[in-house]
């Protein structure tokens, strides 16, 4: 699969997800490669380790404020840290759960890791080239972030 | 002749707190909410005591996945009725958790009206 192809595979589950879950589209921004630099974090992180027919991770960062309306538009009322990070978990396993119906049956997902804090980094291999979605929600901006070999 | 209607009985297993309580809130039928477990071993061990008659079941938990807990519950009672709510989009996961015992299959994300639609389908089975 080409990484247009990929690209399209998460973009058309990110405005899923916002649509479906929070009846509020968001709006994706032009895709990058985040060539020689690390991609940017926000407060909470999910991670997906991705592992039998591709290797790699898919990740979800986005800030506090993002969290807690998603939340509320959930019906939500507790906006504890375990549940913003709960959130941002399950987020970044849907998107990835989702590929599975292009990727395939063995494209292979780990639950999710959750990190707290905007100076963590994703470990990725050296020289790994990631693509970067950014995801406009509202007034908020969050990103989504993809490497698979 | 005095008729009594079934009530039929709830738990939901999933590792994320935020969709337990979603879909506890969210099913509005003539359904008891009984109880909710993070992972399919957690479910064993509380399937005797709650007794549901209805389950929601993720597949991707730590500890127990779901496909491997849909087994044995369907192995302790064939007439549990258990709905998939999975991200995995798949056809060949569906096809999986159905044949091992689970009577329907939602994927994540849903909408409260697409949650209530495939329970009051499996409690039609």
């Amino acid at each position: 699969m080409s990484s247009e192809a990929e690209v399209t595979v998460f973009l058309e589950s990110v405005l899923n997800y916002f649509s479906t879950t929070v009846q509020q589209a968001a709006v994706c921004g032009t895709p990058f490669l985040a060539i020689d630099r690390i991609p940017e974090l926000s407060d909470f992180t999910g991670m997906i380790k991705i592992s039998g027919k591709y290797e790699g991770i898919v990740a979800f960062t986005a800030p506090k404020s993002m969290l807690c309306v998603m939340l509320m538009r959930m019906q939500e009322t507790d906006m504890c840290q375990e549940n913003l990070c709960d959130l941002v978990g399950e987020i970044a396993n849907t998107f990835s759960g989702n590929a599975r119906r292009d990727f395939g049956h063995q494209f292979n997902i780990s639950v999710p890791t959750v990190s707290i804090g905007r100076k963590n980094t994703l470990e990725l291999p050296e020289g790994a080239r990631p693509i970067v979605i950014p995801i406009g929600w509202r007034n908020y901006s969050s990103s989504l972030v993809v490497y698979l070999q | 002749m005095q008729v009594t209607a079934v009530v039929h009985r709830l738990m939901v297993v999933d590792d994320s707190n935020v969709i337990r309580r979603r879909i506890e809130r969210a099913q509005d039928l003539e359904v008891e909410f009984v109880g909710a477990a993070r992972n399919g071993r957690e479910a064993l061990e509380m399937h005797a005591a709650l007794r549901p008659t209805l389950v929601t079941m993720d597949l991707t938990m730590p500890e127990m996945d779901g496909a491997e807990c849909v087994a044995k519950l369907i192995e302790r009672d064939p007439d549990l009725r258990i709905l998939v709510v999975s991200a995995l989009a798949d056809k060949l996961t569906a096809i999986e958790a159905l044949e091992k015992g689970a009577r329907g299959f939602l994927c994540k994300p849903f909408t409260d009206r697409q949650l209530n639609e495939a329970l009051q389908k499996l409690i039609n089975t």
